[in-house]
C-alpha cells in the first residue's frame, strides 16, 4: 500500500502551480514536504485529496488510480487530509465535531433513524467513548463540550488531527500543522505524530517550520515553483545546494 | 364565521406544512429552495389525478409525497453539486418547467382548463368535513415537526450542521455532503407534496395558475417573519402570513369605498412585502429565530 504520485501538473490560467511532481511513499512511512510560501504545497495537498483535478498526471493509492473520484470516497479508502486554516465545525462543540467524523454511522440515514432507534443509540454511545478517548488523548478534555469556533488556532489544529482520527485512516495528510500554533502545542503535536505513527499510522506533512519538520521526519522532500527539488534524509537536503538557494535565498540575499 | 375560521386555518395548516419543509431544507441545511411549489404542485396533481382513476385518498397521500419526493432526486443529483445561488435558480427553473408541464399536457392534467370536481377527504352536511380536513392536517403538523425535531437532534443533524459549517471538511472526512442534501431536499419536497394533496383535496379545483412562483415565495416570507430554523418559526410565520393575506379582507370592510375589488390583491401583497422589510430591518432572526446561530 503506497501513495503514488506520477508527473503531476496544476495550471491556473497561464501559471504553474504544480510542474511536473512525482512522488510516492509507504502510506505507513512518516515525510515531510517543505518549501517556501508559495510553493505550491497546499495545491499539491488538494490534489491529492481530490479537491483540486490537475491539468495532467495522476494519483494513485495502494495501486488503485484516484483521479476519478471525489474527496469523499479518496478518504473512505483510508487517506485523509486536515486543512492549513483549519476547517473546525464551529458551531459544533469538540465532541460533536469528533462524532461527526466517525464513518458508517447508521444515524446518518434517514430510514434507520426513525425504524431501528435502539441501533442508533447503542451507536451513538460506542461513538461518543471513542470521541471521549481522543479527546484525552489530545489534551482536550478542558474544552470538549465548547464550540469548536472558540478555541484557539492550535486547538483547532489538534481537533482536525483529532477528527482525522476518528476516520481510523491508514494515512494522515497534515496540512501545516504548526503554523501560528505556539511552542508548547507544536512539541506536543510532534509527540502525537511521533506516538501514533509507532501505532502505525502514516503521515505526509507540508511545513514551512523546516526545524520541527527535520526533527519528526526521516524523509523530506523540497517543493520550489512547483517542482520537487530534492529529497531524502533531512541531513541531505539540508546539506543541498539547491534547496539552500531556493529556501534561504531570499534570506540570504 | 365558525366556517369563515376553519376555511382559514385549514389553508394556514398548509401554510405551515410548506414552511416546515422549507425549513427543513434551509433552517437546518441552508439549501435556497426557490421551486418548493413545484412540489407542491407535483403533490396536488398526482393525488387528484389518481384519486379520479379511484384511488383510495390515503394511497393519494402517499403517492402524493412519493412522487415530489422522487421529483426531488434528479434535481439533486443535478443541482446539489453546484452552488448555493445556481441551486435556487435551477429549483426555481424547475418549479416553472412544472407549471409548464402540467399546462401543456392536457391529456394528463386538462391543461388550462384544470381539474374540476376532485372528491374531498370527507364528504356530508355542516361543518364536520371541514373539521376532520384541519384535524388531519394539524395531525400531519404535528409528526412533521417531531420528525423535524428528531432528525435535527440526530446524527444526521450533526452532519448536517457540519455540512452547514463546513462542507469541505466533511468531505475530507469521507462523508458526501451531497448525499444528505439530497435527503433534506426529498424530505423536504415529500412535505410539500403532502400540502398540495391536502390543498387539492380541499379546494376540489386544481389549475396551473394556482403554482405561480408567488406561493414560493409566500412560503419563504412565512419562515423569515416568523424565525429561520425553527419549527416554532414556521408555524408562527405562517400564521402571520395568513394574518396579512386575510387581513387585508377586513381592511376593506373597516374602509368601504376606499379600496376596490381589483386592488385589493394589490394592497395584500404589498402588505406582506412592507412586513418582510420591516422584518429585515428591524428583526431579521424573524419572531423566534435564533440571530447568534446563522
Amino acid at each position: 500500500m503506497s501513495l503514488v504520485l506520477t508527473d503531476v501538473q496544476v495550471a491556473f490560467g497561464g501559471f504553474r502551480a504544480l510542474d511536473g511532481v512525482s512522488f510516492a511513499m509507504e502510506s505507513h512511512a512518516l515525510a515531510g514536504i517543505i518549501g517556501p510560501n508559495g510553493a505550491g504545497k497546499s495545491t499539491l495537498f488538494s490534489v491529492i485529496s481530490g479537491f483540486i483535478r490537475p491539468t495532467a498526471g495522476s494519483v494513485s493509492l495502494a495501486g488503485q488510480v484516484l483521479d476519478r473520484l471525489a474527496p469523499a470516497a479518496r478518504a473512505r479508502r483510508g487517506m485523509v487530509r486536515t486543512f492549513q486554516v483549519p476547517k473546525e465545525f464551529r458551531h459544533l462543540t469538540v465532541r460533536e465535531n469528533l462524532m461527526a467524523a466517525a464513518p458508517n454511522q447508521a444515524g446518518e440515514s434517514l430510514v434507520p433513524l426513525f425504524f431501528a432507534p435502539a441501533r442508533i443509540r447503542a451507536q451513538e454511545a460506542a461513538i461518543r467513548a471513542e470521541a471521549d478517548a481522543t479527546i484525552a488523548r489530545l489534551n482536550l478534555a478542558a474544552v470538549a463540550d465548547t464550540p469548536a469556533g472558540r478555541l484557539s488556532g492550535g486547538q483547532k489544529k489538534l481537533l482536525e488531527l483529532g477528527r482525522a482520527l476518528m476516520v481510523k485512516p491508514r494515512l494522515i495528510l497534515l496540512d501545516e500543522p504548526f503554523a501560528g500554533v505556539n511552542p508548547v502545542l507544536v512539541e506536543q503535536i510532534v509527540a502525537q505524530v511521533r506516538d501514533l505513527h509507532a501505532a502505525g499510522i502514516g503521515f505526509l506533512i507540508i511545513e514551512h517550520d523546516l526545524p520541527a519538520l527535520s526533527r519528526l521526519c526521516p524523509r523530506l522532500a523540497v517543493l520550489d515553483r512547483g517542482r520537487i527539488i530534492a529529497d531524502g534524509t533531512p541531513a541531505e537536503v539540508l546539506a543541498d545546494t539547491a534547496v539552500r538557494d531556493a529556501y534561504l535565498g531570499g534570506i540570504a540575499a | 364565521m365558525e366556517a369563515y375560521l376553519v376555511a382559514i386555518g385549514i389553508i394556514a395548516a398548509i401554510q405551515v406544512l410548506l414552511a416546515l419543509g422549507l425549513t427543513v431544507q434551509y433552517g437546518l441545511t441552508g439549501l435556497i429552495n426557490f421551486g418548493h411549489v413545484g412540489f407542491f404542485a407535483i403533490g396536488a396533481y398526482a393525488s387528484a389525478i389518481l384519486s379520479l382513476k379511484g384511488v383510495p385518498l390515503p394511497l393519494c397521500f402517499v403517492a402524493a409525497a412519493g412522487f415530489a419526493a422522487l421529483a426531488a432526486w434528479p434535481i439533486g443529483l443535478v443541482a446539489l453539486r453546484l452552488r448555493d445561488d445556481y441551486f435556487a435558480i435551477v429549483t426555481l427553473g424547475f418549479s416553472e418547467t412544472v407549471r409548464l408541464v402540467i399546462t401543456s399536457e392536457a391529456w394528463l392534467t386538462n391543461g388550462v382548463q384544470g381539474i374540476p370536481g376532485i372528491p374531498r377527504l370527507m364528504s356530508g352536511p355542516g361543518m364536520l368535513p371541514q373539521v376532520f380536513v384541519l384535524a388531519c392536517l394539524l395531525a400531519c403538523c404535528i409528526a412533521a415537526a417531531l420528525a423535524y425535531r428528531r432528525i435535527a437532534k440526530s446524527p444526521f443533524g450533526r452532519a448536517i450542521e457540519a455540512i452547514r459549517d463546513n462542507e469541505d471538511a466533511l468531505a475530507a472526512l469521507g462523508k458526501d455532503p451531497a448525499r444528505f442534501k439530497l435527503q433534506v431536499l426529498a424530505l423536504g419536497a415529500g412535505l410539500a407534496g403532502i400540502a398540495g394533496a391536502f390543498y387539492a383535496h380541499y379546494i376540489t379545483y386544481l389549475v396551473p395558475d394556482q403554482f405561480v412562483p408567488l406561493v414560493t415565495f409566500y412560503v419563504w416570507m412565512a419562515i423569515i417573519m416568523g424565525g429561520v430554523g425553527r419549527v416554532s418559526g414556521a408555524i408562527l410565520g405562517a400564521l402571520l402570513l395568513m394574518v396579512f393575506l386575510e387581513g387585508s379582507r377586513f381592511l376593506r370592510d373597516i374602509a368601504p369605498g376606499l379600496i376596490g375589488e381589483a386592488e385589493m390583491a394589490s394592497v395584500r401583497i404589498g402588505a406582506v412585502g412592507l412586513a418582510l422589510i420591516l422584518f429585515m430591518i428591524y428583526r431579521p432572526q424573524g419572531l423566534v429565530g435564533d440571530y447568534s446561530r446563522r
